[in-house]
């Protein structure tokens, strides 16, 4: 238990995924201008990341470091990055297509963002790192659920900020993408603090 | 010029996938923490995408439209796992430093962005040449990136010291995390006062493409998103204007 909470912690706030691990930047950059989208975004990751990471281990342990073929010498591991992204691309379909048949309040809600998070590679990074961990499932859940809370976290405070500094007086060229970045760099700092907590 | 040098030059200057067209943020700010982090990524990002376009290319009349997405997306892994087993092998060293992020050469918005836009439509000589020019020069974006960052964060560039360390203290900051965000932020500044200045002498540079400004067109993810999340953003800011 002890140890499943201090995986949570360290994946959610002290090696937060977007601001200390760069996964995830296209999203966090591109869909932070309003809280509520950045609300139905978090969500959305949250959801595919954590069925994924359970997914991704579920497979990774009983089909590809299957211990009846390991014993037998045929090691399936190589084909970790491929078997992954092809899992987690069906699974986002699928959980769409789920979702817009039986929970349509659900589905209107994150719908938009389901097919955006596809080929997010903070879906992909987080089922390697829970391989590279040697996470049991629980533990590549637990994983896989705080890290996504962590980008939640990360992406509603970033467009918190953007909503304030949005009709400031900004020189020119650092409007846009950069005051953003700059942004991000401040909370980059923030974070920072928190690597004396583990 | 001819064709091939043409793709060349259009990749590593005129639509430089780093400085102009701003793809692939994620192993831009992750990987460039020095300058040969950034040369090892930048590299193993060309194999990949040079191969991906050639077999994309040959392969662009087979390929069933509807299936395209998941066609491109196992070739481009099949490659990738590859490159890091190649890695792995001959150079050990640069594999630990970059980690997870090699196998995340699969989701690189620059491979999928290529394969979608140009060798999909494109002969195969072309698409090599495509693939080549735009791996260069993201390999470029990166080095400059990671050079400024080592030469800041610990006054060495490629391992050498540059600044002595007997007057120049290193700025640790710029070799982590936040430091990416910060070089990447004065490279937006710069590259926006470029802009402006070029676009008043009547030579405007090619628009920034991907998700950091909302417009798709470069974005090999854009088949599966197709711009929703971006337009309802707008739409959303839009309304709340009127």
């Amino acid at each position: 238990m002890e140890e499943l909470l201090l995986i949570a912690v360290a994946s959610a706030i002290v090696n937060n995924v977007v601001l200390s691990q760069f996964l995830g930047i296209c999203s966090f950059l591109g869909v932070s201008r309003k809280t509520e989208t950045a609300v139905g975004m978090g969500a959305a990751v949250v959801f595919v990341i954590t069925i994924s990471s359970f997914v991704a281990a579920v497979i990774y342990k009983f089909v590809l470091a299957n211990d009846y073929l390991m014993s037998r010498g045929i090691d399936l591991t190589y084909l970790q990055t491929i078997v992954f992204i092809l899992v987690i691309a069906a699974l986002v379909q699928f959980v769409e297509m789920f979702l817009k048949k039986n929970v349509p309040s659900l589905y209107q809600s994150l719908g938009v963002y389901l097919a955006l998070i596809t080929t997010n590679c903070a879906v992909l990074g987080v089922a390697l790192t829970n391989v590279t961990k040697e996470y049991g499932i629980l533990e590549s859940v637990v994983n896989g659920f705080a890290t996504a809370m962590g980008y939640l976290i990360a992406i509603v405070i970033l467009a918190g900020i953007r909503e304030k500094i949005e009709f400031n007086d900004i020189p020119k060229p650092f409007q846009g993408m950069a005051s953003v970045l700059l942004t991000s760099c401040l909370m980059s700092i923030a974070f920072m603090g928190f690597s004396g907590m583990i | 010029m001819n064709k091939n040098m043409e793709r060349l030059y259009n990749g590593i200057i005129k639509e430089n996938p780093v400085l102009i067209l701003m793809l692939g943020m994620c192993p831009t700010l992750a990987v460039t923490s020095s300058a040969m982090n950034g040369l090892g990524m930048g590299l193993s990002t060309t194999a990949v995408l040079v191969f991906s376009n050639l077999i994309i290319s040959a392969f662009r009349k087979i390929i069933p439209d509807g299936v395209r997405m998941p066609a491109y997306i196992v070739i481009v892994a099949s490659l990738v796992t590859v490159v890091q087993f190649l890695m792995n092998a001959y150079t050990p060293s640069l594999t630990d430093s970059l980690g997870v992020y090699i196998p995340l050469i699969v989701v690189n918005c620059i491979i999928l962005g290529r394969a979608e836009s140009y060798a999909s439509k494109n002969p195969v000589i072309p698409s090599i040449f495509d693939g080549i020019g735009m791996g260069l020069g993201f390999t470029v974006g990166l080095i400059l990136i990671g050079m400024v960052r080592e030469l800041l964060g610990a006054g060495q560039i490629f391992g050498f010291q540059v600044f002595s360390l007997d007057w120049f203290t290193p700025i640790t900051i710029f070799v982590m995390a936040p430091g990416a965000f910060l070089v990447l932020a004065f490279l937006v500044v710069g590259m926006n006062f470029v802009r402006a200045k070029m676009e008043a002498k009547g030579k405007p540079l090619a628009k920034p493409a991907g998700c950091l400004t909302g417009d798709c067109t470069g974005c090999g993810h854009a088949a599966s998103c197709s711009g929703k999340a971006v337009s309802k953003t707008a739409e959303q800011t839009e309304k709340k204007m009127e």
